[in-house]
């Protein structure tokens, strides 16, 4: 897939995770829209992976620690052959093995449960560990939210990423500036973003989160030894006009109107 | 004299035993690997073990990653940081995905002494049978520490090994099972059964003795698997009895007394007391001392025994 085509599957996965949502009538839309393209820059470009071999040993592992935006995740591995795309019509459902937050030991393709926010990426972190601690060549991918890197244990792992001279991990941030009560300086200041991880230690790059041939570029720099830090400046909502730049949208299904307002901007037509 | 043994060392010396075993495991230690005594590990396999610093969350969550990746790691800091300040990514980060992570906190209890209260974990217990798919193991002397180390390698998922601070007598045997789940009986007895674990031990069989004296037959039964935990050695000596009194070095609330009772409840005819700290928190002081003032010493558990048994 070009990024072109690329560019085109992200509007029809935004599509699947305004489905989701209306169906669960529960979740997060906003900032699952607004990671699509980190996570396909991993997915579909960098990450060596294996939807036939979920756990197959030498996978790059990729860690969405803002559980909160799994219907993103989810969208993907339905798309990337995971399991079946018809799973993501029961998210959050009873039967359903889609959490309303990540889970490994249901979902195939989710290396980390997540939704406690900060602990993802200090289990990545692990993971990094590990693979220099074996001698493989393996890199552990985290994605963030902005608001997430109010807990203090996000810096922990980053002291100690860089301690162990980690440089086969990559801390992507989702920055859309917005978290559940408001934006993020309102609620709590995040200050000079890039300037803190680089004083932990980071190799840090700034790219357009909607662009995917940006952060894969960002993704393959060399980071000198480093752990990388790449922020990603993303819309919340992305897509979706009514739900863009929008906090609101944190945490809310679109009603049925809603769906179908969303379904016709994204230009997509959905069965069912 | 009786010979004696650090618990931590001995818990230093098991994982270089397992260590050398099993390739897989590797140690994580939060800046105290001087006192846990995970140093030993460290001196014979310096490539193996990990200082964390002081961060005890990042830690936990790091060993996730860790057994995620197939590795085994033994991570060790004082039970009040580990188990009570890393709580929720214990929770949410070791036992919720059931990772293969191994605790092996030290510094449990009121025997912490001088440190005082804001050292003396009288809650990790507590917090560790909240959690689903948590062993809980609490060591009375070396050998079992040994044991306990081994057993948690052979057990996939996440185990918890009570390690306290003292030196201790051997109470068990070289040769003695230990069964993960399965109390040892070190004591029978036909008038009270004192479910004991850990330090507890020692007191529980002089009080034993105490009680021996007074024409009273106590048995000592050693609880060293809190979870899962043996509910039908609990029921057999409870219905044989007719009197338990439970003897831990942590809160009432949730520790051994409470996993007893509600084993108990409902399903046997017997009288039930707990010995154990009563809802308040430690202070610095010598142990034996404390031990006194917190009502935890031998005489303590035979009053209890006494008063239930009606003499």
């Amino acid at each position: 897939m070009n990024i072109t085509e690329q560019t085109e599957k992200a509007r029809h996965l935004r599509a699947d995770i305004i489905k989701m949502l209306y169906l669960a009538k529960s979740g997060h839309p906003g900032g699952s829209l607004s990671c699509v393209e980190m996570l396909m820059a991993l997915y579909y470009n960098v990450a060596k992976i294996d939807p036939k071999n979920p756990r197959w040993e030498k996978r790059d592992r990729i860690v969405m620690s803002k559980g909160h935006a799994c219907p993103a995740l989810y969208a993907v591995l339905a798309d990337k052959g995971y399991f079946p795309r018809e799973d993501l019509w029961r998210l959050r459902k009873i039967d359903s093995h889609l959490q309303g937050h990540p889970d490994m030991r249901k979902t195939p393709g989710v290396d980390v449960s997540t939704g406690s926010l900060g602990q993802g990426v200090s289990v990545a972190g692990g993971m990094a560990l590990a693979a220099k601690h074996k001698g493989e060549d393996i890199k552990a991918y985290a994605i963030l939210g902005d608001g997430e890197i109010q807990e203090g244990l996000v810096w922990e792992a980053c002291m100690s990423a860089a301690h162990f001279g980690l440089d086969n991990l990559t801390i992507l941030l989702d920055h859309n500036g917005l978290q559940i009560d408001g934006p993020n300086d309102e609620v709590m200041s995040l200050g000079d973003i890039m300037g803190k991880f680089a004083a932990f230690g980071f190799h840090c790059e700034k790219v357009d989160g909607h662009n995917i041939g940006e952060i894969v570029g960002a993704l393959g720099t060399d980071s000198h030894g480093k752990p990388k830090f790449i922020c990603c400046e993303t819309v919340k909502g992305k897509g979706v006009s009514f739900m863009e730049n929008n906090f609101g949208w944190h945490g809310k299904a679109p009603n049925e109107g809603e769906y179908k307002t969303a379904l016709g901007e994204l230009g997509v037509e959905l069965d069912g | 004299m009786a010979e004696m043994k650090s618990l931590r060392i001995a818990y230093g010396e098991a994982l270089v035993q397992a260590g050398k075993l099993d390739d897989r495991i590797v140690v994580l230690d939060a800046d105290v690997s001087s006192a846990t005594m995970t140093n030993i590990f460290k001196k014979a396999y310096p490539d193996r073990h990990y200082n964390f610093g002081i961060a005890e969350a990042n830690m936990v969550c790091a060993a996730t990653g860790m057994a995620q990746s197939g590795l085994i790691p033994f991570v060790s800091t004082f039970a009040l940081f580990g188990a009570a300040r890393a709580f929720e990514p214990l929770r949410n980060s070791v036992a919720y995905m059931g990772a293969n992570v191994k605790l092996g906190l030290s510094h449990s209890g009121l025997s912490v002494g001088e440190d005082g209260g804001s050292h003396q974990a009288v809650e990790d217990i507590a917090l560790m049978r909240l959690l689903p798919g948590m062993t809980i193991f609490v060591p009375c002397d070396a050998f079992e520490m040994e044991k306990a180390v081994k057993a948690a390698v052979e057990i996939d998922g996440p185990v918890y090994i009570r390690v306290a601070r003292p030196v201790t007598e051997y109470f068990t045997a070289k040769d003695d099972p230990f069964v993960p789940g399965k109390a040892n009986i070190l004591r029978d007895g036909k008038d009270a059964a004192i479910f004991a674990a850990g330090l507890m031990i020692e007191q529980a069989l002089a009080a034993a003795k105490i009680l021996e004296g007074e024409g009273i037959s106590a048995a000592v039964v050693n609880f060293h698997t809190i979870k899962p935990f043996d509910q039908d050695t609990a029921l057999e000596f409870a219905n044989r009895c007719g009197v338990v009194v439970t003897a831990e070095e942590h809160s009432i609330i949730g520790g051994l007394g409470s996993a007893v009772a509600q084993a108990l409840m409902g399903k046997a005819n017997c009288k039930f007391d707990m010995v154990g700290i009563r809802d308040s928190y430690g202070k610095s002081g010598d142990p034996a001392l404390l031990f006194k003032e917190y009502g935890l010493t031998a005489e303590d558990i035979a009053g209890k025994v006494r008063d239930k048994v009606g003499i």
